[in-house]
């Protein structure tokens, strides 16, 4: 059982209430399961919702942080519209997400973290989604020899919008942008800027 | 009343029952057979002109009428004539709805009203009509038993109805079993038509309100406090009770009483009955009702361990401590107070200090009363932990505790440590003890069961009310040491007429729920005086004034009556003949059932007015292929389920006769044997569910009929007659499909039996 001195102590509650994204609401949840019962993909998750907001409570900083579940969330709101507590379930599983991200305690190859750190950096270049670009990164995540084969058994269908003009070809150079991409810049450093300087100030 | 019986007899015509009988003959049936010398038919009995024919017939001096119609369970309020006899004939339910309109049917159809017009005018002639009685006079005074949070409130209640009342507590201070309280659960919700407001303003815990309850008291002119009193006797009835009120100096007044309200709350589980929580190993094992007394003490200070006076900065709550389980020792109920009582403890500690790590751990959290779920989520505002475990041990450790659970949630075995473990212990109703305790010893069969018997009577508490009844000192109960009462029908009513039970005497609950229940029984109880000085019963057969009467001359002294009642209303004298104290009486008939010499009759119901209906019954012969099926069905459940499956229209047997009963416990075995021996082919008795989850209004009386009637195979053998021809039947109010059917079933078996070789 290892140390026990911290189990079902307030700390960790505390620290995702301070650090997480609707976090004041764990405390709320009555553990009824409904959540966990709606869950489309509740089976493939290591913890179900009720199950995450108990080990909160409970204390169990690393088994939450290091968890795959939050990352498993679709964002279907399944939970949030059948909470009887009416928590925002599906926000507050981003929020974990997110806050184990950034504490780097996120697991290693988890593919929606990859995918999300890609659409992110797709989208700060320009201010817009580079579908092409984000395509191509997608399929060549986890290595050339796999990009290749998803290209191939994905190429008819890349064809077809192309046909279609669905795709524009041209996107692989430079590609669409913002009308003001320095002054967008600006805005998101501003955001980090504003951010760091909201969690320096929290307390540990 | 001896006055001469004036005979007068309606048949209603509507509601199509001259489209489907020849009423012509019916009217034939009841001046010539029935011997009704005026018989009126009328088109709309129930219409104001039709009740005013009746009351100009009343008028000029009817004082017996026969009305042929709907049920006797339809338009009660119109035929409502007072100081008549009055019997009903159920032509439209009975027969015509029950029936399909078809001509093939209308021959037996037709029979099948003649035969209620025959019983009807029969039973008439053996009706008298009760006068009161007279026994008892007003009396307002109102006795409560008990001086905590619900007899105070009784108290109050009956006082602030105008009516005088005496409290007895049996402690040198009211206040009783709550009396301790901190702070109470909130008695109020939180605020709604908030938008967007579900967490705001949520109900926090409140002052208790005990002590002005107690000066509230105390200033009342018309209460009369007894402290450190108990009742050394109890005697009498509704409406002329005298309670001995005895102090602790042995001083004793008679006081005499209309009603009773007994209210002597609960006491708190011995939780030295927990060695596995180490309650009584360490001081700091606590529960819920100790830790109310040092959150008392501390007054708003924080609260401390009680073994070394350290600030406490984390507690445990264990949920269902001794309670809900079915172990040795243990309380197999929810106590249904302790999960709010637990929160609100918990609120204790996070008021004087936010961070104090509490945690509630739970199986099932029940959260009633208005402030109920929104009690629960202020708990949660205020971050009390909630975790559905189960505790399984706590241990020293250290100068702390470590409570040993598993997580039914996370499905592990888990521990935690904290400063203070605090056990939700449960309620043991205060009653008195079971008062037929003795007769189980008494009628117990084996040896065996007689030393068990025995034994249950040692560990027997004291009494409470110290009644002088035959059948004992206290309150009857059902399970669990709680009063018998009907929960959700009369949940004040016991089984000792005008003598109430409120609050945890009849259920575990809480404060609300008891000061409500105070108030119901405060309500019943000035009820129960005022009818019993008009000597009418209160329940269920609200205003009867009819009452059991005894020829003396005949009784047998066997006891039957005075042991067999449900309602220990009748006493016994020095020669032990019955002693009926009317007012104790909910008329049930019970006494006249049980009469092997059939001695005992009301005035309106009596052996004889059942017995000629069944003989006024045409018997068609052997050849006939028309059997007869007697039915006796209970007024109350049965008879308006049979109503309202002819309303529905489902089909009943032509073949039945429905005679309705006060309660099948007032069935006289000599109905049965008479209606076998006069040709009546089966018998179906039809009473409410019995036993534990009982439905029956007298409580006792269908599951006293099915003991009855258990042996009445070896009369029907005796007969030269098959047994299938009885059947008893438990029937609710709602079993609209069932009834018939049962009915439909027996015809079934006679046409597969044959019918009675009995026809003369």
């Amino acid at each position: 059982m290892g140390d026990t001195s911290k189990n079902y102590r307030l700390n960790f509650l505390k620290e995702v209430e301070a650090n997480v994204e609707e976090g004041e609401w764990v405390k709320m949840c009555m553990q009824c399961g409904v959540c966990s019962g709606s869950c489309p993909l509740g089976k493939f998750w290591d913890h179900p919702p009720q199950e995450i907001f108990m080990m909160i409570r409970a204390g169990k900083r690393d088994a939450v942080l290091t968890s795959n579940a939050m990352w498993m969330c679709t964002s279907c709101y399944n939970c949030i519209v059948r909470c009887p507590r009416e928590l925002p379930i599906t926000h507050i599983m981003h929020g974990l997400a997110h806050y184990a991200q950034r504490l780097g305690l996120a697991p290693a190859h988890q593919p929606t973290a990859k995918f999300a750190q890609l659409f992110w950096n797709n989208l700060m270049k320009k201010g817009r989604v580079n579908e092409l670009k984000l395509g191509v990164k997608l399929y060549f995540m986890n290595g050339i020899g796999e990009g290749f084969k998803t290209s191939l058994k994905m190429k008819d269908i890349g064809l077809g919008m192309m046909k279609t003009k669905r795709m524009n070809p041209m996107e692989v150079i430079g590609g669409h942008a913002l009308e003001d991409v320095k002054g967008f810049h600006a805005v998101m450093q501003k955001a980090q800027e504003l951010e760091d300087q909201r969690l320096a100030n929290q307390r540990p | 009343m001896a006055a001469e019986k004036k005979f007068a007899g309606y048949i209603c015509t509507g509601c199509g029952i001259s489209e489907r009988l020849n009423v012509n003959q019916l009217q034939t049936v009841a001046t010539r057979e029935g011997k009704i010398a005026e018989v009126k038919q009328h088109a709309r009995l129930c219409a104001p002109d039709g009740v005013q024919l009746i009351r100009d017939d009343i008028a000029a001096g009817a004082t017996h009428l026969m009305i042929a119609g709907c049920s006797r369970r339809s338009k009660m309020e119109v035929f409502n004539f007072a100081n008549v006899a009055m019997s009903r004939a159920n032509l439209r339910e009975g027969v015509i709805w029950a029936r399909p309109n078809v001509p093939e049917h209308q021959e037996t159809t037709q029979e099948m009203a003649a035969d209620y017009i025959r019983m009807a005018c029969a039973e008439l002639k053996y009706l008298n009509i009760p006068s009161p009685s007279a026994e008892q006079k007003l009396n307002k005074n109102i006795l409560v038993v008990g001086g905590g949070v619900t007899g105070m409130t009784a108290a109050l209640e009956v006082a602030a109805a105008g009516y005088p009342a005496h409290l007895v507590c049996d402690e040198g201070e009211l206040g009783g079993a709550w009396k301790d309280l901190y702070k109470r659960v909130p008695f109020r919700a939180a605020a709604s038509e908030v938008p967007n407001g579900r967490d705001v303003d949520l109900p926090l815990p409140e002052e208790p309100g005990i002590a002005e309850m107690i000066a509230q008291v105390q200033a009342n002119q018309r209460i009369t406090v007894h402290l450190n009193a108990h009742l050394s006797k109890t005697s009498g009835a509704p409406g002329r009770f005298a309670a001995d009120i005895c102090n602790t100096s042995g001083a004793t007044v008679t006081e005499n009483f209309g009603a009773i309200i007994q209210a002597s709350d609960f006491k708190p589980y011995d939780a030295q009955q927990l060695p596995e929580f180490a309650y009584g190993k360490t001081p700091d094992v606590v529960t819920n009702f100790e830790l109310e007394r040092l959150a008392k003490a501390a007054n708003g200070a924080p609260l401390k361990r009680p073994s070394d006076g350290k600030v406490v900065e984390s507690v445990t709550f264990i949920q269902c401590a001794g309670q809900r389980s079915e172990q040795d020792g243990h309380l197999p109920y929810c106590s249904g107070f302790c999960c709010t009582e637990s929160i609100k403890q918990a609120l204790y500690f996070k008021t004087q200090n936010p961070d104090c790590d509490t945690t509630i751990l739970f199986d099932d959290l029940r959260t009633p009363g208005a402030a109920g779920e929104d009690f629960y989520r202020c708990g949660q505002q205020e971050m009390v932990t909630f975790s559905k475990g189960k505790a399984s041990a706590v241990v020293k450790n250290g100068a702390g505790l470590t409570v040993k659970f598993k997580d039914l949630i996370l499905n592990e075995d888990t521990e935690l440590n904290c400063d203070l473990v605090v056990l939700a212990t449960g309620q043991v109703p205060n009653n008195g003890p079971d008062p037929y305790a003795q007769l189980a010893v008494d009628e117990a069969e084996t040896e065996e069961e007689k030393e068990a018997a025995r034994r249950k009577l040692e560990v027997a508490p004291p009494s409470i009310l110290n009644l002088d009844y035959r059948q004992g000192t206290d309150l009857p109960q059902l399970k669990h040491g709680f009063v018998d009462s009907h929960f959700i029908c009369f949940p004040y009513e016991t089984r000792r007429t005008g003598i109430y039970a409120a609050g945890p005497v009849r259920r575990p609950m809480d404060m609300k729920q008891a000061m409500d229940d105070a108030a119901g029984a405060a309500m019943k109880a000035i009820q129960a005086a005022e009818s019993a000085a008009n000597s009418a019963a209160v329940h269920p057969r609200v205003g009867d004034l009819s009452y059991p009467k005894f020829r003396k001359e005949g009784c047998t002294q066997c006891k039957r009556c005075t042991v067999e009642c449900p309602f220990g209303a009748i006493n016994e004298d020095e020669q032990k003949y019955p002693v009926f104290n009317e007012s104790r009486c909910r008329r049930c008939g019970t006494c006249m059932g049980a009469c092997p010499v059939r001695v005992i009759s009301f005035e309106n119901y009596s052996i004889d007015s059942v017995n000629q209906q069944i003989k006024a019954v045409d018997i068609p012969d052997e050849f006939s292929e028309k059997p007869r099926i007697l039915v006796l069905a209970c007024e109350n459940d049965a008879y308006p389920a049979l109503d309202m499956a002819a309303q529905a229209g489902i089909e009943t047997t032509p073949f039945v006769r429905v005679v309705p009963v006060r309660c099948l416990g007032s069935v006289s075995l000599s109905w049965i044997t008479d209606s076998l021996s006069s040709g009546f082919d089966g018998i179906v008795l039809m009473g409410c569910r019995r036993d534990e989850d009982y439905q029956c209004h007298f409580v006792r009386g269908s599951a006293i009929a099915a003991e009855r009637l258990s042996k009445v195979g070896d009369t029907l053998t005796q007969l030269n007659l098959e047994p299938e021809r009885i059947v008893v039947h438990e029937v609710a109010i709602t079993d609209l499909a069932r009834a018939p059917r049962l009915l439909n079933d027996m015809a079934a078996t006679i046409e597969k039996i044959g019918m009675s070789s009995f026809k003369f």
